[in-house]
């Protein structure tokens, strides 16, 4: 025989066993009504599959398990179902669930219903699920489904099974009475459960005040094949603890948060062993249990094989309850056990027992004293905590302390309050503490949760102002420039503009130009796969995604090349070239920059890198626009000369140019307009679906744009003819008007958002003077307007 | 039908705080006899003076607190305070001094903290330290054993007794029954060795049986409240032995200037204050672990005190002492609970 070793603390009190074993298992009567709670178990309701009216056979399969931890219930007899509604269920909380109510006809007629006669020869999963549809859930305590803990074999390598027999609790005599008379039940069931989980040693648990039970059980286990060891514990409470009597039998403790087939160890307790035995071996559902029915203040204490759903007051009318002693109902051990406060609750699987105690036995508790630190609560306690401590904690509400004291180490044995000289009821205070830290936990993460989407969503937006800015700055920095050039320019229009007039011709100058651009594009595709091929990961998606868009890209470059009147020169197929490769270089950066939102949202590694490209690609997107810019005019100088009359829009003469022109002016303006809108809702996008339609949405308009532009660039090319015999450089003075313009806009804009005084005042200034740049500009322009 | 729902568990052992006390009171039982058998009277009046006066001001506090007097009272505690505070002093002590003793006990230390339960210190050593450091002349004048009053039976009279207590007598009846304690002399050794000293000295000689059998006599009921498992024996004997190897330690190097280990465990207050004192929960570490370093620190203290100190014996500063350590010591001395691998420490921790 194996040896026992023992875990800390533990109590002895009155066991009060053997009052209900003196007679044997009697039949409890069969009510009128049963009352058939839809959870009887850990885990998901079942769910009913019978409607109101329809009759029912023993047996029959009544309502059905709805996920993964979950119990089937069946008709424990024959009869009709009258109702299905909420009644008050035997549970902790004093709550009502739904139940069917099932009226008996007193026939009691079974289901067809046939054993599995060599349950050896088929699939192990078939058995398990033969199991789980007899609607087993363990008996001894919490009830889980049985099926559940059989299929630990999958996933789990299980040493050890272990039966637990213990049953610590006084007064409970349910398990000791089955043991005592259906030990061969127990051992069959045994045999099956190890059949699946093939285990390399079975133990059972059994306190030594149970001597007829073990007497019964080492009989029956002599005609078993199975190496089983019953293995006797003292008695002391709580042995029957799940962790307790692994502790005890093998020395070994489960860990803090694991589940006991983490170390290779599964329990059952006797009662689920022998329902595993009925629905094996003769096919019947677990339909009934047996209950030990006992206190003072019923005449004839005892264990009756109940039917579940079975109300409790047809049991104490059965053991003949002396109503005027009943003092307190409770269902389960003196220890762990609920009260009850109405006798129509139903018995569920899980109903081992039912106390009805009267005054004497069960007083009602004396005004709790000041706790004394005595400690004697600590050297009961069987998880070796320190209640005291956790008392001092739970009632402070110093919850973290509490939990550091592994508060939900906590089995809420109840020795600790049995042994308090104060009569304090320190397990109230535990699940007081327990259910508030819970409460605070679930609330923290939903605060967590919520402050950080803020929070990410805060540097977002961030991020973006700090980029409009930035792109603010460049801009002004660059309008600035132009400025000066524009100045530089008008010291010496007339040259300039005779330049103008007679550089149109000179392609070569056009040509190196497109190359360099081209060049410069180039190296910028290049920095941007490198930066991209930095980050390892989550880019390659984007960069398939970026060179999808350029293709489609080009192709709308391409199609709108192939839609505009064809070049009347080379060097408009130089100057096509140039201004492809300006939109593609937009397009790129465009891309790089959403690549680069994407990445900082999804928080990738690389960012800099990118962000990096995407600056160098904007630098490159401007020079190429400058070089096609640059080009632009000259070459339309040229083209003026050779094809005056161009416009692909409206064949208008070129006697009304400025009519014309405005309109055109209006058109490019409303589709930029357009476009930036477009823009920004794609910027504003968070899904990836309504980003690409949108994505479509811009190139679409992009392309419009650009054809607005061409039309206006080839009607506006007349009069900057004019304009250049005038010796002003009027594209340059449009350019410069439309830039100051910008400028005042988005210092407005900004003014709007800054906050700070100081800020304001600084973009106000500058608002200022953008504003008079504006004005003088425009007076110039409206000259020749 | 109306049951009531109340939370499990629904039995609880028969035992209550009253109960616990009753026991400690019975326990002082044997120690209080040869008290009075070797000191006379006086020992026995200061209990009932003591236990009186400390009902009252625990009531008359309580009352102020509108708290339920009668409630507080049964649970004993003022009792236990009361009796141990009456024979740690001077059996010959004036009405004041125990007045005053039973004043901080119960109404400072005590209920000012919030009544049982709640007093970070022993309040009978707080009084006691507190009667020390105000009346050092008083406090250290003991009774003389009936074992250096020459033959037979010679104490003083009841009478006498509660005249001493209560009154004034003349300094010379005065003189011839008091003296000083084993402890005292053993201190104030001007540069005698211990043999010396022992040899010239009559409390020494024929005083100190009597102080070893009073110490057997709470030793005794230590034992008893051991046995009713009222305590545990993590705190009382990892004090003794403290205090046992720490003077063997010194007695060992340098017999002539230390004193004997034996002599540390038989006088002074060093049996009433492991079994009574030093396992007084409300105010000890709580966890097994932490009551053995408590205890043995305590051990350390009192040898130490007692050695290089200013004060004769050293008990109640050690126990004071300790008693503010004792939260810091439950802090890290928390039991491996079932299923960690390890113990927490501190008051938050990684843990989960
Ligand atoms: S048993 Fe009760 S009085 Fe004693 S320490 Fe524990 S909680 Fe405090
Ligand atoms: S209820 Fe909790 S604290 Fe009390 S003895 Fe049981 S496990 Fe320990």
């Amino acid at each position: 025989m194996s040896q026992v070793f023992s875990f800390h603390g533990g109590i002895h009190p009155p066991e009060n066993k053997k009052q209900s074993t003196r007679a044997p298992i009697g039949k409890a009567p069969l009510p009128k009504q049963l009352v058939l709670p839809m959870q009887q178990h850990i885990g998901g309701p079942a769910d009913p599959l019978v409607k109101v009216g329809d009759s029912v056979l023993k047996g029959q399969l009544i309502a059905e398990p709805i996920g993964r931890i979950s119990a089937a219930v069946h008709a424990p007899t024959s009869g009709k179902v009258v109702d299905i509604a909420h009644y008050p269920i035997p549970h902790a909380s004093g709550l009502s669930g739904e139940c069917v109510v099932i009226e008996t006809d007193g026939e009691d007629r079974w289901i067809e219903h046939e054993g599995i006669a060599d349950y050896k020869a088929i699939e192990r999963a078939q058995l398990t699920e033969h199991i789980r549809a007899s609607g087993i859930s363990g008996m001894g305590g919490a009830g889980f489904p049985t099926d559940v803990k059989l299929h630990l074999g999958d996933n789990h390598i299980v040493n050890t099974l272990i039966i637990n027999a213990a049953e610590c609790e006084p007064y409970i005599t349910a398990d000791d009475m089955l043991m005592r008379e259906r030990p061969h039940e127990i051992i069959g069931g045994i045999e099956i459960i190890a059949h699946l989980l093939r285990p390399s040693h079975i133990l059972i648990g059994i306190e030594d005040n149970k001597t007829n039970a073990i007497h019964a059980l080492e009989a029956a286990v002599k005609h078993c094949d199975l190496n089983i060891d019953i293995i006797v514990v003292p008695t002391k409470y709580p042995s029957g603890g799940e962790r307790q009597l692994i502790k005890l039998l093998t020395d070994i403790e489960v860990p803090a948060g694991k589940i006991p087939a983490d170390i290779g160890i599964v329990c059952q307790n006797v009662g689920t062993t022998s329902a595993v035995y009925r629905a094996v071996h003769k096919g019947e559902p677990l339909i009934s249990r047996i209950v030990t029915v006992t206190g003072d203040a019923v005449r004839h204490p005892k264990n009756l094989e109940v039917l579940l759903g079975t109300p409790f007051s047809s049991l104490l009318e059965a053991c003949d309850l002396r109503p005027e002693a009943l003092s307190r109902l409770v269902m389960g051990g003196p220890m762990m056990g609920v009260t009850v406060d109405n006798d129509r609750i139903p018995v569920i699987k899980t109903t081992n027992c039912l106390i009805a105690a009267t005054k004497q036995e069960m007083p009602p508790a004396p005004p709790a004293q000041a706790c004394i630190r005595c400690g004697m609560c600590e050297q009961a306690c069987p998880a070796d905590l320190l209640p005291q401590q956790l008392y001092w904690f739970s009632k402070g509400r110093e919850f973290d302390k509490a939990k550091h004291h592994n508060l939900f180490d906590c089995i809420e044995c109840g020795a600790c309050a049995y042994v308090c000289p104060s009569n304090i009821p320190l397990v109230q205070y535990y699940r007081f503490a327990k259910s508030e830290i819970r409460t605070e936990e679930r609330e923290q993460q939903k605060a967590d949760h919520a402050r950080e989407r803020f929070e990410a969503r805060q540097a977002r937006l961030d991020r973006e102002a700090a980029e409009k800015e930035a792109k603010r700055k460049a801009r002004a920095a660059e309008a600035a420039k132009a400025q000066e050039a524009r100045k530089a320019a008008a010291a010496k229009p007339k040259e300039e503009a005779a330049a103008t007039a007679t550089a149109a011709p000179d392609i070569k100058q056009l040509k190196t130009a497109a190359a360099v651009a081209r060049t410069k594009l180039k190296k910028a595709q290049k920095a941007f796969d490198e930066a991209a091929a930095g980050n390892s990961e989550g880019l390659a998606e984007l960069e398939q995604a970026l060179n999808e868009a350029r293709l489609k890209a080009e192709e709308a470059e391409k199609a709108l090349s192939a839609g505009s009147p064809a070049p009347a020169e080379g060097g408009d197929a130089e100057l096509k070239q140039l201004k492809v490769a300006a939109a593609v270089a937009r397009t790129k950066l465009k891309k790089a920059q959403d690549a680069l939102k994407n990445a900082e949202d999804k928080g990738l590694e690389g960012i800099d890198k990118l962000r990096a490209t995407v600056e160098a690609l904007e630098q490159k997107a401007d020079e190429a626009q400058k070089a096609f810019d640059a080009a632009q005019p000259a070459d339309a100088a040229a083209k003026q000369e050779s094809a005056p009359k161009e416009t692909p829009a409206k064949a208008e003469p070129a006697a009304e140019p400025a009519l014309d022109a405005k309109a055109l002016k209006q058109q490019v303006s409303i589709m930029r307009t357009k476009l930036k809108k477009a823009e920004t809702a794609l910027e504003a996008a968070e899904s990836d679906e309504e980003r690409s339609s949108l994505q479509a949405d811009v190139d679409d308009l992009k392309k419009r744009f650009d054809e607005a532009t061409e039309a206006f660039n080839k009607v506006e090319k007349a009069k900057m003819d004019a304009a250049a015999q005038a010796g002003i450089d009027l594209k340059q003075l449009r350019i410069d008007a439309a830039m100051a313009k910008a400028a005042i806009t988005k210092g407005e804009r900004a003014l709007k958002k800054a906050e700070a005084d100081d800020e304001r005042a600084q973009i106000e200034q500058e608002l200022v003077a953008a504003q008079a740049k504006s004005d003088e500009l425009h007076k110039t322009l409206s000259q020749y307007d | 039908m109306a049951l009531i729902h109340l939370s499990s568990p629904h039995v609880s052992k028969a035992n209550s705080t009253a109960n616990v006390m009753r026991l400690v009171l019975l326990a002082t039982l044997p120690g209080i006899l040869a008290m009075t058998v070797f000191f006379g009277w006086g020992t026995l009046i200061q209990i009932v003076l003591a236990s009186v006066l400390a009902l009252a001001f625990e009531a008359a506090v309580l009352k102020l607190r509108k708290r339920p007097v009668g409630f507080f009272l049964s649970d004993g505690s003022a009792l236990v305070t009361a009796v141990l505070l009456a024979v740690a002093i001077p059996p010959f002590s004036a009405w004041w001094v125990t007045a005053t003793g039973i004043f901080f006990a119960i109404v400072i230390s005590k209920q000012l903290y919030g009544g049982l339960g709640n007093n970070p210190f022993n309040p009978a050593m707080v009084a006691y330290a507190l009667l020390l450091v105000s009346f050092p002349v008083e406090m250290t004048r003991w009774t003389a054993p009936i074992t250096q009053n020459g033959e037979g039976w010679h104490v003083a009279g009841f009478l006498d007794t509660l005249q001493v207590i209560f009154g004034s007598v003349e300094q010379q009846w005065y003189d011839s029954f008091t003296g000083a304690t084993p402890l005292d002399v053993l201190k104030h050794r001007a540069g005698l060795t211990t043999e010396e000293l022992w040899r010239q000295s009559d409390v020494l000689m024929n005083g100190v049986a009597a102080w070893y059998a009073i110490s057997a006599a709470w030793f005794m009921g230590g034992i008893f409240l051991l046995s009713r498992k009222i305590f545990t024996w993590h705190a009382p004997l990892s004090m003794l032995v403290a205090l046992f190897l720490m003077a063997s330690m010194f007695y060992g190097f340098d017999p002539d200037n230390y004193v004997s280990p034996i002599v540390h465990l038989g006088v002074g207050a060093t049996m009433l204050g492991a079994f009574f004192i030093v396992t007084d929960p409300v105010s000890s570490a709580t966890s097994n672990r932490g009551k053995i370093i408590y205890g043995a620190l305590i051990g350390v203290m009192i040898y130490i005190i007692r050695t290089w100190g200013n004060y004769p014996d050293a008990v109640a500063f050690s126990v004071l002492l300790m008693n503010l350590c004792a939260p810091f010591i439950d802090q890290y001395t928390q039991p491996r609970t079932y299923g960690h691998k390890k113990a927490n420490r501190g008051t938050k921790g990684k843990n989960q």
